[in-house]
């Protein structure tokens, strides 16, 4: 866990920056969701209008991030997440991005075999026929259970068009 | 004992050997369809459907409930290895079932998993086989205010006060109640909370919700630690099996808690989910160490799964006896039903009993094939654990990606997984708790819908809440559960006044 | 650019389907806008048993389902899909109502009709237990209860609620409307009396009905269904009488059809109106009409254009009057 205190404490985001901006969010969604509510609706008419419920609920989320802001703001400040650690979740949650990315223009199919050797290439250290295997397997099985024995159509894009499908 | 005679029938029709192919196919489909998330027993049952047509009603029903066992089986898999529940009904698996397999004991909490799965079965079909007719009535006893009563006890045997911040248990509880309500509000007809975005308007679908809350930002948690995985190498034989059963008994009292609030919620119909749910919630509240629960308990897995496989399997209680589905694969195992020719209903236990009789036995059969299927995948699945991250992070990411699009067929889907999964992210890391947005998520939007439906009954008279002696006493010992925590707290501060050594414990 | 990648595969395939009537070159997929179980998927899948038993397409059947907001999903998925030939959807009168209850930006007329399979009865059901003889003593009852007689149903603004107003309307009484997640719910909550009556589908009370928890009082269509086959001891569909002629002057009945995405060619959409004109011929099929008490009534082309026009201004009619359609 990273609020025990290291020996030589590691520079990172701090973690109340982060409690502020997540309390901060929370605050503007309740405040969305109240204006969604009352625009509609948020009264007692003979049971609940449609926006009774979201209006109440979201006064109540407004209140509780105030609560949790507070509560952030009196403790001492820690590291959030070191520099060095968000470098590696970088490094997984950028391919990642991409990866849903590229399912809009290329189908999942193609996508996926891209991100499998993006991620084994710069994370793991596996020998070249290790990669390829795992590249053209992952693809081709998952095409193989869900199109043809489930028969839930997955996305697709240009080359499985091309390939008739 | 004309029962245990039709039984014996029964059991003649299932044995036939196609049958018994057919219960085996079945639960091996069943079980795939179970581990990859967003595929769920309602898509491995209807997508077989059409194939069954032309085959004998019975022996159809045999392999398509079949396929139901084996994906409430396959839930607990992913739930399991890698925080990603393959169901819904298996997200409450995940709270002590991943920190178990963290800890090297993937073998023990997949072994307890399946072993209750099977006891929680089997308590539904003795239900099931004994007093269906009389359980039958109770389901039509539930108007809308029962509903809303079963959902609200859910949430306050669920919704105990925690270790965390209170402010953040609430933050978390409002926000699964938000999202819940995004989409289109059944009892208005309207839209609402979409702000004129057609992607908002199906709202947040609870798989694709937890998938990425859950199992993606698992992935991202994991990394920071380093390119592994945290758990350690588990024991791959099958002894784990034997050694986990042998410690089974000690917690009778789990398993007949769940088993029973299972087929409560299966019969009402409250559904797996809410079962699984208030299967967890209660054993840990009647834990003697509550504080274990979400450490790595073995009771926090076998609690939710006896509940929920006792739930699924009651739920087709009412299906046979009243023509009611209890779940969404009971829905389309209804559907093909009538197809066959059979119409479910009271007169199914006259005019064919053949056929009933034959999926009973083969609800006995079918539960006890699947038990020994997946035990003995036992190790298989643990060994997946031995794998290099960064072979099987990928994997698990396009599994993800392919689980959030088959929910709904939703682009759009992958995308809100990637941004639950940075939510996860950031929330496990400030310590807001997942599990209340889950639960509100799941059931916040059910229990408005049965309240304003009671209301609109009522005409606004919120006495309906407690009109009848059923109503009022869900309501009653909901407030209880609500208020046991707190209540046992200043029990304790109570006694602690009274003796000293205990008070310095207390007070940090 | 799918639409625009499968154009230049279809220009590349055109010489030799020139030569020949078109025919489906992938898997066809089918998007049923209810959930698994409900009566429009049971329809999809008779269809795609009907088909593939018959073999009446080389290639598979895929049916989709997309439940969400009452179905509006699935139109704008059948909207943003024009120019694929591989997709249909199954049809109730949800695609005039959805768009109209809650302003979504499409129409059925994007869409290209292919053929109306069936039409679906609804009929106003009771229980048992209650004194109602016919449709008159239940609108007499709803006259002085009080608080109000509940129905329940579908979902709010769907079908059944707007035959629920629309019989208020025309007989002067208050009648409240309860909404359930669907016929099967509504059915249930009839049978354990929390509920006066509902205006289900004949295929959502059969069971109910035989086993005696229910009763029919009256159907709202304009002339009785026609299977005579004895259903209960001495009733049959056909015995039960038109709202209509007990005084209830409302008639309703509901479509059940197949679209296109918009932008096909009338050589697509021949050939899949040709594949369900074979459907409809199976046994398959005629059971199935049988067991759910559909009125056969198959329409394509012009006809079905038509029915579609007429049947829409109604729809608009009727949730004018009942205050339906979306205002903000």
């Amino acid at each position: 866990m990273t609020d025990a205190s290291p020996p030589l404490p590691e520079r990172g985001l701090s973690r109340r920056a982060v409690e502020i901006v997540v309390a901060l969010l929370l605050l503007g969604l309740a405040g969305l969701a109240l204006w969604d509510s009352y625009g509609r609706g948020a009264g007692w008419d003979n049971g609940p209008e449609n926006g009774f419920f979201p209006a109440r609920v979201a006064a109540i989320l407004a209140i509780a991030a105030v609560a949790a802001l507070v509560s952030a703001l009196r403790r001492e400040d820690s590291v959030f997440v070191t520099y060095g650690q968000l470098r590696l979740v970088a490094q997984v949650f950028v391919p990642l991005f991409l990866y849903v990315l590229g399912i809009a223009f290329l189908g999942i199919y193609v996508a996926s075999a891209l991100f499998m050797a993006l991620f084994m290439i710069t994370l793991g250290d596996f020998r070249w026929w290790q990669t390829a295997l795992a590249v053209a397997l992952v693809p081709l099985v998952s095409f193989w259970v869900f199109e043809l024995q489930f028969r839930v159509p997955l996305p697709k894009g240009p080359l499985e068009a091309f390939l008739g499908y | 004992m004309d029962d245990l005679n039709q039984l014996l029938l029964g059991f003649q029709v299932a044995l036939t050997w196609h049958n018994v192919l057919f219960m085996v196919v079945g639960v091996l489909l069943g079980i795939v369809v179970g581990v990859l998330p967003g595929l769920g027993g309602p898509n491995g049952v209807a997508i077989l459907l059409p194939l069954t047509f032309g085959m004998d009603p019975t022996s159809a029903i045999i392999l398509l409930s079949s396929i139901y066992w084996g994906a409430l089986f396959g839930g607990a898999i992913t739930s399991i290895l890698f925080n990603i529940p393959g169901e819904a009904w298996s997200v409450a698996t995940t709270f002590d079932g991943y920190p178990l397999a963290q800890q090297g004991r993937a073998g023990e909490a997949l072994t307890a998993a399946f072993t209750a799965s099977f006891i929680g079965a089997l308590s539904g079909v003795v239900l099931i086989t004994f007093v269906a007719p009389l359980v039958a009535k109770f389901a039509l006893r539930f108007g809308p205010a029962e509903f809303f009563g079963v959902f609200f006890l859910t949430f306050c045997s669920f919704v105990g006060m925690g270790r965390e911040n209170k402010a953040k248990i609430v933050v978390s509880l409002a926000l699964g109640f938000l999202l819940a309500a995004v989409g289109l509000d059944t009892i208005s007809g309207d839209l609402r909370l979409t702000f004129g975005a057609p992607e908002l308007m199906k709202g947040f679908d609870f798989l694709v919700v937890v998938i990425g809350l859950f199992g993606v930002s698992e992935i991202l948690l994991t990394i920071e630690e380093g390119l592994h995985f945290k758990g350690k190498r588990a024991a791959m034989d099958l002894g784990v099996v034997l050694r986990t059963w042998a410690s089974l008994p000690r917690y009778w009292a789990t398993l007949i808690r769940s088993s029973i609030v299972g087929m409560w919620m299966g019969v009402t119909p409250g559904g797996a989910i809410a079962a699984s749910f208030m299967g967890y919630g209660l054993a840990k509240r009647f834990s003697r160490q509550p504080d274990q629960f979400g450490r790595g308990d073995i009771e926090g897995v076998l609690a939710p799964e006896t509940a929920a496989h006792a739930a699924g399997t009651s739920a087709l209680l009412p299906m046979l006896a009243l023509g009611i589905p209890g779940s969404a694969t009971a829905a389309v195992l209804l559907g093909g039903l009538m197809i066959w020719g059979l119409q479910p209903g009271p007169l199914l236990f006259v005019e064919n009993k053949e056929f009933v009789w034959g999926l009973i036995a083969s609800m006995y059969l079918g539960n006890l094939a699947g038990l020994l299927i997946v035990l003995a995948t036992v190790p298989v699945f643990a060994a997946i654990m031995r794998i290099p991250f960064a072979l099987v992070a990928p994997i698990i990411l396009v599994v993800c990606a392919i689980g959030a699009f088959t929910v709904e067929s939703s682009r759009f889907d992958i995308w809100l997984m990637l941004v639950f999964g940075v939510v996860g992210y950031v929330f496990k890391k400030l310590d807001y708790p997942l599990a209340p947005l889950v639960l509100a998520l799941v059931l916040g939007d059910r229990a408005e819908d049965a309240f304003r439906q009671a209301l609109l009954g009522s005409g606004g008279d919120l006495s309906v809440f407690f009109s009848n002696g059923l109503v009022s006493s869900l309501m009653i010992i909901g407030i209880l559960l609500l208020f046991w925590g707190p209540l046992s707290d200043l029990r304790k501060r109570l006694m602690g006044k009274t003796d000293p050594s205990r008070a310095s414990t207390l007070t940090p | 650019m799918k639409v625009a990648v499968q154009a230049a595969i279809a220009s590349l395939l055109l010489p030799v389907a020139a030569a020949q009537a078109w025919e489906p070159t992938k898997p066809i997929e089918i998007i049923v806008p209810f959930p698994p179980g409900g009566s429009s998927d049971q329809m999809a899948r008779t269809i795609q048993g009907a088909i593939q038993k018959n073999n009446l397409v080389k290639q598979p059947v895929i049916i989709v389902n997309k439940p969400a907001a009452a179905g509006g999903e699935a139109m704008l998925d059948i909207q943003k899909s024009a120019g694929d030939p591989h997709k249909l959807i199954t049809t109730s009168s949800g695609i005039y109502m959805t768009p109209l209850s809650t302003k979504l930006p499409v129409s059925w007329k994007d869409f290209t009709p292919i053929a109306m399979m069936a039409q679906d009865a609804f009929v106003l059901w009771v229980n048992s237990a209650k004194p109602y003889k016919n449709a008159g003593d239940f609108i007499a009852a709803a006259k002085t209860a009080s608080p109000p007689l509940k129905t329940g149903g579908n979902g709010s603004k769907r079908e059944d609620h707007l035959i629920s107003v629309t019989m208020e309307q025309a007989t002067g009484t208050k009648i409240t409307y309860v909404p359930y997640q669907g016929g099967g719910p509504a059915s249930v909550q009839l049978a354990g009396g929390h509920i006066d009556a509902n205006m289900n589908n004949p295929a959502e009370e059969i069971a109910n009905w035989r086993s005696g928890a229910v009763k029919p009082l009256c159907a709202f269509s304009d002339k009785p269904i026609e299977y005579t086959q004895k259903i209960t001891a001495d009733m049959a569909w056909s015995d039960i009488p038109t709202c209509q002629s007990q005084g209830v002057n409302v008639t309703y009945q509901m479509l059940r059809g197949m679209f296109m995405p918009g932008k096909v060619t009338p050589e697509q959409q021949a050939f899949y109106v040709d594949l369900f004109k074979k459907v409809t011929e199976t046994p398959d099929w005629k059971a199935y009409l049988e067991r759910n008490a559909l009125v056969p009534d198959f329409r394509s082309g012009q006809s079905f254009v038509d029915f579609l026009t007429q049947d829409e201004q109604k729809h608009k009619d009727l949730m004018t009057k009942a205050g339906f359609i979306a205002t903000n």
